[in-house]
């Protein structure tokens, strides 16, 4: 656009030059550009670079309460690294958080995807029931947490006494046995993942022309074969997004399982969300805390390096 | 498409975004650093729920009027106490007094973020030996109780009388009565394990009434305390759910009649007193072989004053400290709360006014501090401890469990 003003007839630029100078015009064109841009700019290097910045220097800092008061922290070089790497519980963190992350996004995207396109055909309750699946979307995740540790309590637990009615045997330790609790925890989290899945696959599948599908038809393709080459490849776009956005949220995960499980029995569900928490605010070791978070925080990176690549292929 | 007063319009907002980025910064680099009122003092607490925010109100009103000041409450969950007091430190905006629970200040006074409260003119008069240790990191004493909670046995009456079992005083009778109290979809007995403190808090009377201690977590009085609670879910007298039951999780089952007995701490009485059906009495926690001393963990918040720097605003807060904890005040919040007052003269009074609640103020006579001889350590000890009796409740040997918790507790983790 700036291009077109710049190559105007120059007749014209000594008419009027006192009133629009072109060279002045751009500066405040510029000008007012970056002005838009600005309140972004400053909020974003406030609110997310200097943390991030902050994060990373610290985790190489002895930072401690007494760090609050004196305002000092010494570097410590590797100190903290090397901690939190030695520490057994890192590793045993870092395998729940990697079983933990890709048992719910299979789990969220499976049956998000199977619900999505079975909304897709017309029959009656459709809409209702479509939007009473979006239900455990609206309950904030605490409030899920506390009622599912109701559900799955052991003796008390509904899941467990329909289990016993319906004869399947009850007194299953979903919460309570260490090899249990993981696979619990990931359940929880399918069912709170599934209607996130199931909206977005369901608007990608509303996109695809419905001639593609009369076409396959005429052909003579299989359901599957449909699905295989007519569905999910044009609904690429949307399952990339939607697994890395499912990714971002699920990897960080803390809330659910601090009110399910508080990272027990037996360390059984720390995660390194919610081992980043205990360092930092439980045993106030911010130095440490700030180490898994990096860790994190590292790992998210990676793939929001794919979601924008993904973006940028769909741009083109 | 026509551009009418392109450029003066661009200018204009040009200001506008400019001047409202600067603001944004503005609004976030000002937040922190606000200045104290002169006549306003404040009191940060936990005391979140309805009921504690509305007795402290009360007491804080009373102490305003006495003391010719404006005195503000600002109540933040107790999980956060710490943490915000911390960020205030840092921003130099401390409030005046606050309230503690007692196993963290340590941690705040080795930061050195509190101030002597002798040498701000308060007295430790008629307060028992063990509150004021309670109060005090290595020997200064930080924090003032108004009063102080331990944990009890809680049994539900009309269970016992129909059953024609007595109270249980040692570990032997608890076992056995639990086994006979345990039938249908009841359970003999009902505790915390849970993976947070309140699980650490319910194991620390059977660590220490068998002499066990949180210095050695290996040793064999700690790993017997633990096979005990694990002989109590072998019978089947407790549930295996204790692993990930809160103590507000014991009480729903206590209420629930789905445990004839409990162990939970006088907070619940509030709950408890809600069913109007549940006839519950109290006893001291059973010891290993009778005539030996129960002791339970000393619970409860602390009063302390931070270093505002203010000298003058210190002693005020001293003051307020003092009219919070006076005689009276503690009174009329044991009354409230159900804990026993610090201060030996009040807990007179109040034991006869509730003599039902003897049990629980013999409980605290012989309770002990958490932090007593770890200090500022506690976190990382409760932390191991919770891990390894959770693992040994779930299958591990107790030796195993708590020679790991031992290591863990001592590399600093």
């Amino acid at each position: 656009m700036s291009t077109t003003t710049a190559t105007a007839p120059s007749v014209q630029r000594t008419a009027v030059q006192k009133k629009t100078d072109p060279a002045r015009a751009r500066r405040r064109r510029r000008l007012s550009q970056w002005g838009f841009i600005a309140p972004a700019v400053v909020f974003m290097l406030l609110f997310f670079g200097y943390p991030l910045v902050r994060n990373v220097v610290m985790s190489f800092q002895d930072f401690s309460p007494s760090t609050f008061f004196d305002g000092k922290s010494p570097f410590n070089g590797t100190d903290n690294w090397s901690k939190v790497f030695h520490d057994d519980l890192f590793g045993k963190a870092l395998w729940h958080t990697i079983v933990f992350t890709i048992g719910s996004l299979i789990g969220q995207f499976g049956i998000g995807l199977a619900l999505a396109v079975f909304f897709t055909k017309r029959f009656p309750l459709n809409g209702f029931l479509r939007s009473l699946i979006l239900l455990p979307w609206l309950v904030p995740m605490v409030v899920s947490g506390i009622v599912w540790r109701r559900i799955l309590d052991q003796d008390t637990g509904v899941l467990n006494s329909f289990a016993e009615t319906i004869g399947l045997g009850g007194a299953t330790p979903w919460l309570t046995s260490p090899g249990m609790a993981l696979f619990s925890v990931v359940m929880v989290n399918i069912w709170i993942g599934i209607p996130f899945n199931m909206v977005i696959l369901y608007g990608g599948l509303q996109e695809i022309p419905k001639e593609l599908y009369e076409a396959s038809s005429l052909d003579g393709a299989s359901a599957w074969r449909t699905f295989r080459s007519i569905t999910l490849p044009l609904l690429k776009p949307v399952i990339t997004v939607v697994l890395v956005l499912g990714f971002m949220s699920t990897v960080k995960i803390l809330d659910l399982i601090l009110a399910l499980t508080d990272g027990g029995p037996a360390d059984a569900t720390q995660t390194l969300g919610t081992l980043t928490y205990q360092n930092s605010f439980v045993q106030l070791d911010f130095g440490a805390g700030a180490v898994v978070g990096n860790v994190l925080i590292l790992i998210s990176a990676v793939f929001a390096v794919f979601y924008l690549r993904a973006n940028r292929s769909e741009g083109k | 498409m026509p551009r009418p007063r392109r450029g003066r319009r661009g200018r204009s907002t040009t200001a506008a975004l400019t001047a409202c980025s600067a603001l944004v910064a503005g609004a976030a680099l000002t937040g922190c650093g606000a200045g104290r009122d002169p006549g306003v003092f404040t009191v940060l607490n936990s005391s979140t729920d309805a009921s504690y925010h509305g007795w402290d109100a009360a007491t804080l009103k009373r102490c305003s009027t006495k003391l010719g000041l404006t005195i503000e409450q600002q109540s933040v969950p107790a999980a956060q106490v710490m943490q915000k007091s911390l960020r205030m430190a840092s921003s130099k905006s401390l409030p005046d007094v606050i309230q503690f629970d007692a196993s963290e200040t340590p941690t705040f006074a080795e930061a050195g973020g509190l101030v002597d409260l002798r040498s701000l003119g308060l007295s430790t008069k008629d307060i028992p030996k063990g509150i004021v240790d309670f109060g005090s990191y290595k020997g200064t004493y930080y924090g003032a109780a108004r009063t102080v909670n331990t944990l009890a046995l809680f049994y539900n009456k009309d269970i016992l009388k129909k059953a024609g079992l007595e109270v249980p005083t040692t570990w032997d009778e608890m076992r056995e009565t639990s086994k006979k109290l345990t039938q249908g979809s009841q359970y003999g007995i009902a505790l915390s394990a849970g993976g947070a403190e309140d699980g650490v808090f319910q194991f620390a009377p059977f660590m220490w009434s068998n002499g066990g201690d949180e210095t050695n977590l290996a040793g064999p009085k700690v790993a017997a305390a633990l096979d005990y609670w694990k002989g109590l879910i072998k019978d089947g007298s407790l549930s295996r759910s204790t692993v990930n039951w809160t103590q507000a999780d014991v009480n729903d089952q206590f209420m629930a009649g789905n445990a004839a007995m409990m162990i939970n701490g006088p907070w619940q009485v509030e709950t408890l007193n809600t069913k109007k059906n549940l006839h519950w009495g109290i006893a001291r926690i059973p010891v290993p072989s009778s005539g030996e001393k129960s002791v339970g963990p000393l619970g409860g918040a602390v009063l302390t004053v931070p270093k505002t720097g203010d000298t003058g605003r210190q002693k005020t807060a001293a003051k307020i400290i003092r009219c919070m904890s006076s005689e009276r005040e503690q009174i009329t919040y044991a009354r409230n709360s159900w804990m026993v007052p610090a201060n030996e003269k009040a807990a007179a009074t109040w034991r006869k006014e509730v003599p039902e609640l003897d049990a629980l103020a013999d409980q605290v006579a012989t309770a002990r501090s958490r932090t007593a001889k770890v200090g500022a350590r506690w976190s990382s000890v409760s932390l191991a401890l919770q891990s390894a009796f959770q693992s040994a409740l779930t299958g591990q040997s107790s030796e195993a469990a708590l020679k790991k918790a031992q290591t863990r507790a001592t590399s600093g983790n």
